[in-house]
């Protein structure tokens, strides 16, 4: 498998890099046909080459299983992608396995950085996450959080944005409204307060 | 409630029709044409399975009226029956809970929505006008809210908890 190759190849520069192969992580994507028992072989399988889980997000998108897990294991890309090989052996699974450089960061914004949920909701058509993503863009925003679902004729966005200080919300939120009448679709932005309790 | 005319079954708009998210005008509740809305609403929320509300917006109507019936529904606490309000505004609303609430202009989705789960609200009923105080819980106080958001040009969809809020509604076939 020359894909399998290529991820091995991948997997060595990146630990090479880390310097710390003891805390390898490996991102293991999963996309194909959905069915039970999906998450319970692939989790046995990591944790049969000693993997232990990190973050992972796993949803059904018109009926395609997609996941994706992050897994901290000793074990190198080839042993796991054998490991997890059962599971795509019948052709309805595509599983990938690559590592990825071990962060610190949770990807939480830090204390000077303020959190928003923009809202898209209107006729579907070509171009409106580009659109409204190229707007979060201009005003240096960062998506951290993306959902978005096709209904019979309704497209909807649903996006947590990240502002680092110094960028008015207010000016996001005008080019926002202004993008939204152009592509005739709704749109908000509102703040995502924490409640620490 | 004050007696209705008989209510005609009308057509429910969709999202993305424009009417939806066009926030409702101020009326008078003792208007013959408003009076007949309100009995038309009835009759059609009553002959859609699964609805415990209906405002007049999702008839193609952006006017400030809209039917509650939670009777017989399995979440419903306190229960006012079936009943039309006009020019509704929210008085109080406290405990907010996340529920998940669906929306027959909205019907290939339903949405996670935290919502207040005690409710006053207050609004005109039509035919006599006269303005009522309807103070209520759970069920019904989503409800409501969801129908009063209509009347404000707001679905669901503009109250979602998040990126992954919005689900594919089940199908039961």
């Amino acid at each position: 498998m020359t894909h399998t190759a290529k991820l091995t190849a991948v997997s060595e520069t990146r630990s090479e890099t880390s310097g710390h192969p003891e805390h390898h992580v490996l991102a293991v994507t999963v996309i194909g046909d959905d069915r039970p028992g999906i998450i319970a072989e692939l989790t046995a399988a990591l944790a049969s080459v000693g993997g232990n889980l990190e973050d992972s997000t796993m949803t059904l998108l018109r009926g395609h299983f997609a996941m994706v897990v992050l897994a901290r294991t000793d074990a190198t890309v080839g042993e796991v992608e054998v490991a997890l090989a059962p599971l795509g052996e019948s052709g309805e699974l595509s599983v990938d396995v690559r590592a990825v450089r071990t962060r610190e960061a949770s990807g939480m914004p830090s204390a000077d950085h303020s959190a928003y949920l923009l809202r898209v909701h209107g006729a579907d058509r070509p171009g409106i996450v580009a659109a409204m993503a190229g707007v979060v863009a201009q005003h240096h925003g960062n998506i951290v959080d993306l959902g978005t679902r096709l209904g019979t004729d309704l497209y909807i966005l649903m996006a947590e944005v990240v502002l680092p200080s110094g960028v008015d919300p207010e000016l996001l939120r005008s080019d926002l409204a202004r993008v939204a009448r152009e592509l005739g679709v709704d749109a908000s932005l509102s703040d995502v307060v924490d409640d620490l309790l | 409630m004050p007696d209705l005319p008989v209510g005609s079954i009308l057509q429910v708009v969709r999202a993305p029709h424009p009417v939806l998210a066009t926030a409702g005008i101020e009326v008078d509740p003792r208007d013959p044409a408003i009076v007949q809305l309100a009995a038309d609403l009835l009759a059609t929320q009553v002959v859609s399975p699964g609805c415990v509300g209906l405002a007049a917006q999702q008839v193609g109507v952006a006017a400030r009226v809209f039917s509650v019936d939670v009777s017989g529904h399995p979440k419903t606490k306190i229960c006012h029956g079936a009943f039309v309000l006009c020019n509704a505004v929210i008085e109080s609303a406290t405990r907010k809970e996340r529920g998940r609430e669906g929306c027959m202009s909205v019907p290939d989705f339903t949405g996670d929505v935290a919502r207040a789960r005690r409710l006053v609200v207050r609004g005109q009923l039509p035919v006599t006008g006269e303005w009522v105080t309807i103070e209520t819980d759970g069920f019904e106080a989503v409800a409501l809210q969801h129908e009063i958001d209509h009347t404000d040009g707001l679905v669901f969809l503009d109250r979602v908890a998040g990126p992954h809020a919005v689900h594919p509604r089940r199908t039961y076939l």
